[in-house]
């Protein structure tokens, strides 16, 4: 759902700042002074144009406490989302434990919740999607950042960034105007030559988690060209000129740094993606089969969740949903925290 | 910078008080079904015009939200499709009265290449949706539709994907008349589907029809009416194919007012009426039966009172049913049940 910004990569290649170390020039009337620890108070003090009056220094003070509040709030808003999911599953996880995430019945009549279908319909799109998306993506990113004269390159991600802003109800309907009905049409010659294969098993309705895959891979491509281009482009000049061996080592960092973050994106889609999977929770191994996601069906039976434990088998689903993103994002984060490390190694 | 921020924000508090105070005297809030929303802001937008004084807003949030909200008691009344159940009722802290307002219809819709007008059994419905009839030249359809020729394809049934009351009324007529249903999937806003893919909300489940081929779904008369869908009759209890329209509607409604329960949670589908149609249903205002604020619930139940009368007429032009004469008398009654202010 929520689109991540690509703020975080942008400081894969940056360096630590350097303090501007304090002048060593001797004053001319040299005075006896113990020697002061060179912090980086002494040396914005001790420089005569950065001097701040009194009353700036107090704003100085108020601004970094509210930055610094604003920081604390993205931690409170996290443990606040984390702890309401927790709390308001209770009833569905008392009744129906760890059970589950393994168990396939979705039937609100008679409450009986199981998440694995919505599990697995999340999981396999993503892996379809980014099993197209990734090459797609990285490919493009490459060329535009490598290969094509800047200015070309600046225009072009332009255009990039709007897709990424389109609001994802647009795609599902790119995506049951225009991708159903290829599907259904491309999928048919190949359900009857390789109908016997449990993965091209008919009927082709033309909805479907391959559908919905290729949708999904379509939504992140320009987010992976956008983000896997500004990785490349931090590439210093010096180590682009250089070895070609540092290259490939780049090829890595662009394919691990990007691929968590799309990820993630893929995993939370829920608008486009419950326009053309089918809504059906069930564990069919064919490509071709209607399926269902944790964000879908969390959309779609969230408001009229009449009894108590379908509302909490739904918060739960919600919770499953966000652990999975939270390790996504976890191993992203270590990712680059490795890299980091491998980076200032070699510097 | 602080300080212009702080002055912003008072300025934007008192922009809003007085824009509450300008809005009306009485606000009054509710919350619900998404299915009679288009005749309810036509109701209250009109109530408004003649009495300025009072504003009444609806969020049309589903009718399990409806009932959540008027439960808890965060707004001063609900809507819903479908009549909450003895447990529901039991939690609320004020007891509930159920309001019947207008009638709607489910029907079936399909998509059969060169096929305009199909009719239904009972059978034929629950027998598709169950998955136990699985192609389109089946016997069933076959004799109930002499002289169509229906082709030797696979039936892709397409059934609601969200919780919503169209999903409760056709269950609730397809556990009354299959034995199987009721004890296999049963009813509610949102069931088991045995067979079928989902679509989300009636665009949803009409996309799908329209787009892939050997498909039946079904949705709201309204929708399908206003889309120009191929539109099925279905048999009634009395043996007779009726298509669905407002007076077939308003004729199961009149059937069931003669043994209308006192709460006037009444299933009208499976109608006995010769010329009912079959799947049919009431939807209801959920209003508490104290409300503390005197003004606001003088301004309710003036509502009430009007949708009972001039409300009714304006129903039919938005396709909805109104409701049966001895049905209205009923709830006039019942509207001296709910005592305003502190008692």
């Amino acid at each position: 759902m929520s689109r991540t910004p690509a703020s975080p990569i942008a400081h894969v290649g940056a360096r630590p700042v350097v303090l501007p170390r304090p002048s060593r020039a001797t004053p001319a009337v040299p005075r006896p002074q113990p020697p002061r620890p060179v912090t980086r108070e002494a040396a914005v003090q001790r420089a005569p144009s950065r001097r701040l009056a009194p009353r700036w220094r107090m704003a100085d003070t108020a601004f970094r406490l509210t930055a610094l509040a604003f920081a604390l709030s993205v931690l409170a808003i996290t443990g606040t989302i984390a702890v309401e999911l927790f709390v308001r599953s209770a009833p569905a996880r008392r009744a129906f434990g760890w059970s589950f995430l393994w168990t396939g019945v979705w039937d609100p009549v008679f409450s009986k919740f199981g998440a694995l279908p919505f599990i697995y319909g999340t999981l396999a799109t993503t892996a379809i999607a980014l099993a197209i998306a990734t090459p797609l993506g990285l490919g493009a990113a490459i060329c535009l950042a490598e290969l094509m004269p800047r200015r070309l390159g600046d225009g072009l991600t332009f255009l990039l960034e709007l897709l990424v802003a389109v609001p994802s109800v647009v795609y599902g309907l790119v995506g049951v105007f225009v991708l159903v009905p290829l599907v259904r049409s491309v999928g048919a010659p190949i359900e009857r030559l390789l109908g016997g294969l449990p993965l091209f098993a008919g009927p082709v309705y033309g909805i479907g988690l391959l559908t919905a895959g290729v949708l999904l891979a379509v939504m992140i491509v320009p987010f992976i060209i956008a983000v896997g281009r500004e990785v490349l482009l931090a590439v210093p000049q010096a180590q682009r000129d250089g070895a070609l061996a540092l290259g490939a080592t780049r090829w890595e960092t662009v394919r691990q740094v990007v691929l968590p973050y799309a990820l993630a994106r893929a995993l939370g889609e829920t608008m486009a993606v419950t326009m053309v999977i089918g809504n059906r929770p069930d564990i069919v191994a064919s490509l071709f089969a209607p399926a269902h996601t944790m964000a879908a069906v969390l959309a779609n039976e969230f408001a009229e969740a009449a009894s108590d434990v379908h509302l909490a088998a739904l918060v739960e689903i919600g919770l499953v949903l966000f652990g999975i993103t939270l390790v996504v994002n976890g191993v992203a984060r270590l990712l680059i925290l490795g890299m980091r490390g491998a980076e200032r190694a070699r510097a | 910078m602080r300080r212009w921020s702080l002055t912003f924000a008072v300025v934007l508090s008192i922009a809003g008080v007085a824009l509450q105070a300008a809005r009306g005297a009485v606000l009054v809030n509710g919350a619900g079904a998404t299915f009679p929303y288009p005749i309810y802001s036509k109701w209250f937008d009109e109530f408004h015009k003649r009495n300025p004084d009072v504003q009444i807003n609806y969020q049309s949030i589903g009718s399990g939200g409806g009932i959540r909200q008027v439960t808890d008691g965060t707004v001063d009344f609900g809507a819903s499709d479908g009549p909450m159940t003895d447990e529901q009722l039991a939690a609320t802290k004020v007891p509930i009265l159920h309001l019947p307002t207008v009638l709607g219809a489910v029907v079936p819709t399909f998509n059969l290449a060169g096929i305009e007008a199909l009719r239904f059994t009972p059978e034929a419905l629950a027998g598709i949706f169950l998955g136990k009839i699985t192609r389109w030249d089946d016997a069933v359809l076959a004799e109930a539709n002499p002289g169509v020729k229906l082709p030797g394809q696979a039936i892709v049934p397409v059934h609601r994907s969200d919780g919503s009351g169209t999903t409760y009324v056709f269950t609730d007529y397809l556990t009354k008349v299959s034995p199987e249903w009721s004890s296999s999937v049963g009813k509610g806003t949102a069931v088991n589907w045995p067979v079928g893919i989902g679509g989300k909300g009636n665009e949803g489940v009409t996309g799908l029809v329209k787009q892939t081929p050997n498909t039946i779904g079904y949705v709201e008369l309204v929708y399908a009416v206003q889309n120009k869908l191929p539109v099925g009759a279905v048999k009634n209890r009395g043996g007779r194919f009726v298509q669905a329209s407002l007076d077939s509607i308003t004729a199961a409604a009149a059937s069931a007012a003669s043994n209308m329960p006192p709460d006037f949670r009444v299933s009208i589908t499976d109608a006995a009426a010769a010329d009912a149609y079959p799947i049919a249903s009431f939807t209801w205002l959920l209003v508490p039966t104290r409300i503390k604020d005197a003004e606001k619930g003088r301004a309710m139940k003036e509502f009430l009172a009007w949708m009972l009368a001039d409300g009714q007429k304006i129903a039919p032009g938005l396709q909805y049913a109104p409701l049966p004469e001895a049905v209205i008398g009923l709830e006039r009654q019942a509207l001296e049940r709910i005592s305003v202010g502190t008692t």
